[in-house]
């Protein structure tokens, strides 16, 4: 905030100037008219009309100022407020993501700061000038004539009642409609999505008359609220033309009696609108504030939000060596079950380690808790033998390289991708890391090679191209362990069997923890953790495991039996 | 309502920047949108559209009458008054009765256009809305690859909002404007036409710099627009990729690259808006500017000059107050264009979905119905499922399907019927896309009902084109593909996909419970016959652990299930539909080993004794079919049955083998 907080403090302030000018300036001109025109003295008006002239070019300057200071202000808060989300998010854990989503921190990041800039650049310029307004008018038509000034007092009790009736209602109303819109838009959104099902079933008339049903109902809610909100109007409109009415009876007796000036009562008049015109501009900052409050609300939880996981005071800077220990470990997700429950093991430096079991059965968790993407919920999680909740978190995760099972490539050159791994690896670097996953040779075969340019979300790369980029992407680390998590899912066979055979011979020292769903990608590990519903069911060699362990020989048996390698061959 | 609601739907990136480049200025055809939007509010609300603009003229009326009231009020009852020795004030008590009730008059007036106008504003949207929906879900799948999900959401969210306050704000406040300008106008000049040429000449300079202002800001708005689609972009592609990010220790760049587009935004924006804001101050001023000119002017006329006895005292005064109702709603006016042609530049998003062509359906001419064998062999129509599926034909049609005779028991003189048997034929067919990267070279292929194909090949081999092809996602450009004998153009699309049960690789679940998910298959089917479908396929077992079983809500497209479970429910859909033929997609290894194998059996259920076509990546799938195609870059390199393409030691062989030397 700090380098806008002067312009958010001289808006108002230049604003209030404005204010007062504008609210002077009936003032000057009932002088025009009593002294000048009524009095037949030209000179008078061109004096008054002159002071006025300046009067006006004054505010005009104000005004100026306070519309520069406000965009400025307004804008700047906007980038504030962006950029303490997007800081914040980066400090997010996993465990923080997954609260809110990716999409869900998307719309809070563009859609709802939109919508509270907004917002506050409108309550900025009108926070300030309506009560100002308000305010000065009313103290002005006292100055003028206190008696008369009654009728205000009147006017705006009764107004006052009636608009917080209308209003407390729409707002609730608001809040409703805003709802039910977003439920609708929602239905859309899904129906874009899925169009393929819709069409494949011929639900093109049954979806028309769910959204049929829905958008009535928001019609109704909206003629509703909207009906409500009409009210203020003529009500408003009633209470100035009371005061006109009044002002113009009381006014011609005052007049008569002569207490007031002709002048001064058309200055009357004026104050009269700038009241109702200032008391309508409240009325709407209430609704406005009701609009944002949600948007506010979407983005105050991301701002708030404290990351789960962070590094400790005095952290450990270096990872001795790539072995794993697990001590007694149990993880939850915060759903009340455990989703890795008492694990207790150790994976020497070197070793390849093969992991498989049934989707849920805890082995993307087990991996994501060696670089430290989530915290163990009991019990600890050693690297090199140190805890991991001691080491530096980037040390730490530049150690522990990371192949994530919903992987993404960035749009950008397949270079710069591949240098996410290390920011300033060479040409050379690359190609080895791309030839050691077998990336090499696809990226050769691209137009522009290494200089091909990958859309966003790599659109343009197979699934099989894309998770051999990923694969090469954290080679490029050199981590002391090496976590591929269904990395290779979408690669046919051969490449898979390539891969594995790179990694034994290239990189022989780096611990490498392999998840798969097929056996073939782990039976030539060291040993093989089978998982079951977050526990260890065996963790031995392929051929033991063959012998001892009934689960491991179910899932052999069901993938001989049936899989064939008529996934994706490329 | 100020606040521009556009929860849900976003922009892709750049998506604004393209959209936004026509805001500046007026629309191609900008006349024929407003008149064509002009004909959309009216079509329906004419007679209360007529009542709203007799309403927005007498609110008017009543306005200026209250203004005017000032002169009134001095030159004929105060000044009176305070020449009187013995003040009568009953005249003026009168007029104020009067002037009330005129004034009351306006206020209902008032309060009937503003209460019309919401009906007719949101009866316009929800008409909009509707068609809008309706119209895209006629579209062709190819629309909705071409066009970014992104996108077609904001012609819903922004774009229909941006015409909300178009039909429900700016259109009246345009014409009250016009309306209370040019009563003032015609009152002003009444009471002195010098004055009066004075304020037009003043109106004009300030028409002419909010111009000049407002295309100055609009420059910078469109800046603005652009980097807010570069931001919005790359927010996106950074928290998609948030935990790539996180386990790269990527997060400082990141922030570096977001600061740069943020203040990018923030400068733009600043401009924008810095010069938008200067328009109503100038505006406000320049209307004072007017005020002391006519001031002094006037009064030099009304006391000084010749001409004074044309003005008199009073009418100045009146004119005075008249000049801030003249140039108000000229300031309003000149700041409501740029809203307006952002609005038609909406419109013209809005009309431009309405307008995509929708799927054409021109030859079909055949339909599929329920047929009852009789003991002759002959075929009956019916109205109940029996299970027996025919396909209806005009008798013209015959002559035209080769190998095909009517097989109706021969009641109906126009139809006959053929039995629906799933025998689907391809000759010679090409396809593409988009035109200039064809994707299906000369296929070729021949079943017989009843048959299972696999179709086997790597990623963009075309396999998933093949069963597009079949059920018309998209059509064909060369060549012809038969179904039971029939040009599956000739079948009405309806018909042809309701005849093909589908289970797509990438499923998609709707809002709603789970039993709903599944009835989607078939709206009539009862809570059993779900059950059941969810029985035959494997699904039971899941659904039952739900926390409430079938009644479980699903939102998010299924989030909260895991991808194989949300795979099951898919077929669980397609099983309660009971589809005489179908096309399946098989899971890839995307799910575990036991759910998939339960996938599996609950896929092989669905497909025991029908005309299948099934995307395959499991052996014992393909080597169950009676016809594989071995599919590559878009041509069927080989094709036959297990044994056959074994024995021919081709890519099929090389495939099969391969997972062998594993």
């Amino acid at each position: 905030m700090k380098q806008f907080k002067t312009a958010s403090i001289l808006t108002p302030i230049f604003t209030s100037l404005e204010v007062v000018m504008g609210v002077l300036i009936p003032y000057v001109t009932s002088w025009i008219i009593d002294r000048g025109i009524m009095a037949g003295d030209v000179s008078k008006v061109v004096l008054y009309g002159g002071i006025m002239l300046v009067m006006a070019f004054i505010s005009l300057m104000f005004g100026i100022l306070s519309g520069r200071f406000s965009a400025y202000a307004s804008t700047g808060f906007a980038y504030n407020l962006r950029d303490a989300m997007f800081r914040n998010i980066q400090t997010f854990s996993f465990a923080n993501i997954d609260k809110f989503s990716s999409a869900g921190l998307v719309t809070r990041m563009t859609t709802d700061v939109s919508n509270l800039q907004s917002a506050f650049q409108q309550i900025l310029r009108i926070s300030v000038r309506a009560p100002l307004n308000l305010i000065f008018s009313v103290f002005m038509c006292i100055f003028i004539n206190t008696k008369m000034s009654l009728i205000f007092v009147v006017a705006l009790v009764i107004l006052g009642t009636a608009l917080y009736f209308i209003i407390s209602r729409t707002v609730k109303l608001f809040a409703q409609v805003f709802e039910k819109y977003d439920d609708l838009n929602n239905s859309v959104q899904e129906n874009v999505q899925a169009i393929r099902v819709v069409k494949a079933f011929v639900r093109e008339d049954f979806e028309n008359s769910k959204f049929r049903k829905a958008a009535e109902n928001l019609y109704k809610l909206f003629v509703r609220t909207e009906s409500l909100q009409a009210i203020n109007n003529p009500v408003m409109t009633s209470v100035i033309y009371g005061c006109i009415i009044a002002l113009s009876w009381f006014g011609a007796h005052f007049i008569v009696a002569g207490e007031l000036t002709t002048g001064q009562l058309t200055s009357l008049f004026t104050y009269v609108m700038t009241i109702m015109n200032s008391l309508m501009m409240l009325s709407m900052i209430f609704v406005m504030l009701t609009m944002s409050a949600a948007s506010g609300r979407r983005v105050a939880e991301v701002i708030d939000e404290k990351s789960t996981i962070f590094t400790p005071e005095n952290p450990v800077m270096e990872v001795q060596d790539g072995s794993i220990d697990f001590k007694a470990c149990c993880f939850s997700y915060g759903n009340g079950e455990y989703a890795i429950k008492n694990i207790t093991l150790h994976i020497n430096a070197g070793e390849t380690i093969g992991v498989i079991g049934g989707t849920g059965c805890g082995k993307s968790t087990l991996a994501m808790l060696v670089s430290r993407l989530y915290d163990a919920s009991k019990g600890s999680v050693l690297v090199g033998g140190v805890d991991v909740k001691c080491y530096d978190m980037d040390v730490l995760r530049n150690e522990v390289s990371m192949v994530l099972q919903k992987n993404v490539l960035f749009s950008g050159t397949i270079l710069d991708n591949l240098r996410w791994g290390k920011t300033d690896a060479t040409l050379e670097e690359c190609v080895r890391a791309s030839q050691l996953a077998q990336a090499d040779e696809f990226i050769e075969q691209m137009p522009q090679k290494y200089e091909t340019m990958i859309e966003q979300n790599g659109n343009n790369v197979s699934g099989g191209q894309k998770q051999r980029l990923c694969i090469a992407r954290a080679l490029l680390k050199k981590p002391k362990i090496l976590v591929l998590d269904d990395s290779t899912s979408a690669c046919d066979t051969a490449t898979d069997a390539k891969i594995r055979r790179a990694f034994r011979e290239e990189i022989p020292n780096t611990t490498k923890l392999i998840i798969a769903q097929r056996i073939q990608s782990v039976q030539d590990a060291d040993r093989i953790i089978v998982m079951e519903s977050g526990q260890v069911n065996g963790f031995d060699t392929h051929e033991n495991l063959l012998k001892t362990n009934k689960l491991y020989q179910e899932i052999y048996r069901i993938q001989m039996e049936g899989e064939a390698d008529f996934d994706s061959p490329e | 309502m100020p606040r521009q609601l556009n929860i849900g739907g976003r922009r892709g990136p750049g998506g604004p920047g393209q959209h936004f480049g026509a805001s500046a200025k007026m629309p191609e055809g900008g006349m024929k949108m407003v008149k064509r939007l002009f004909g959309y509010v009216t079509r329906n609300y004419k007679l209360s559209l007529g009542v709203v603009a007799l309403c927005i003229i007498i609110t008017s009326v009543t306005t200026l009458v209250s203004t005017l009231f000032t002169r009134t009020l001095i030159d004929d009852y105060i000044v009176p008054l305070t020449q009187s020795a013995t003040p009568d004030f009953a005249p003026l008590a009168r007029t104020l009765f009067t002037l009330a009730a005129v004034l009351v008059v306006g206020i209902i007036c008032s309060y009937v256009n503003n209460r019309l106008m919401i009906n007719v504003g949101q009866g316009t949207l929800l008409r909009l809305r509707t068609d809008l929906f309706e119209h895209m879900e006629q579209l062709p799948i190819g629309y909705f690859d071409s066009h970014a999900h992104g996108d077609i959401m904001s012609v819903y969210t922004n774009d229909v909002d941006t015409l909300r306050q178009l039909i429900g704000q700016s259109i009246p406040q345009v014409f009250s404007s016009t309306i209370t300008i040019s009563i003032t106008f015609v009152s002003m000049c009444v009471m002195s036409w010098p004055l009066t040429l004075l304020v037009l000449l003043m109106t004009s300079v300030m028409i002419f710099v909010t111009r000049v202002l407002g295309n100055r800001s609009s420059v910078h708005f469109k800046s603005r627009q652009q980097n807010l689609g570069a931001m919005n972009g790359y927010i996106e592609e950074m928290l998609t990729g948030l935990k790539v990010v996180k386990t790269f220790c990527h997060e400082d760049e990141a922030i570096a690259r977001f600061e740069q587009y943020n203040e990018a935004l923030r400068d733009s924006s600043n401009n924008a808006n810095r010069e938008a804001n200067i328009v109503m101050p100038v505006n406000g001023n320049l209307s004072n500017l007017i005020y002391v000119l006519c001031a002094i002017i006037g009064a030099t006329i009304a006391l000084k000059s010749p001409l004074g006895a044309t003005l008199t005292i009073g009418t100045l005064v009146s004119f005075l107050t008249l000049i801030k109702n003249f140039t108000q709603p000229v300031s309003h006016l000149s700041q409501q264009i740029n809203s307006v042609v952002m609005a038609l530049a909406g419109a013209g998003r809005v009309f431009d979905l309405m307008d995509a062509t929708p799927e054409k359906d021109e030859q079909a001419c055949i339909r599929l119905v329920n047929a009852k064998k009789n003991a002759d062999g002959t075929l009956t129509e019916t109205s109940e499922r029996t299970g027996v599926w025919a396909w209806k034909v005009p008798k013209a049609e015959f002559n035209n399907i080769e190998g095909k005779a009517d097989e109706s028991d021969h009641k109906d003189a126009n139809y006959g019927l053929i039995q629906q048997q799933g025998e689907v034929d391809f000759t010679q067919v090409d396809f593409s896309y988009v035109p200039e990267k064809q994707v299906l070279f000369d296929i070729e292929l021949d079943t017989d009902a009843g048959q299972k194909i696999a179709l086997v090949g790597g990623t963009g081999a075309g396999k998933t084109t093949i069963t597009n092809l079949i059920n018309r996602f998209y059509d064909i450009q060369d060549g012809r593909i038969l179904y039971d004998h029939i040009d599956i153009r000739k079948i009405h699309r309806e018909d042809l996909r309701r005849s093909l049960g589908m289970v797509l690789q990438e499923t998609h679940l709707f809002t709603g419970t789970v039993m709903e998910n599944i009835r989607y298959g078939r709206l009539d089917a009862t809570d059993e016959e779900c059950r059941a479908a969810a029985e035959l396929v494997n699904a039971d077992d899941f659904i039952l652990r739900l926390s409430e079983g079938y009644d479980t809500m699903l939102t998010a497209d299924g989030g909260n299930l895991s991808q194989g479970e949300r795979q099951l429910l898919a077929i669980a859909r397609a099983a309660v539909a009971n589809p005489p033929a179908l096309i399946l997609d098989e899971a890839t290894s995307s799910i575990d080993t036991r759910t998939e194998r339960l996938v599996q059996e609950g896929m092989d259920h669905i497909m025991e004794g029908r005309s299948t076509f099934v995307i395959a990546h499991r052996l014992s799938t393909v080597r169950n079919s009676d016809i594989i195609c071995v599919m590559d870059h878009g041509r069927i390199i080989e094709q036959g049955n297990h044994e056959e393409l074994l024995a021919k030691q081709g890519k099929y062989y090389q495939l099969y083998t391969g997972k062998q030397i594993d």
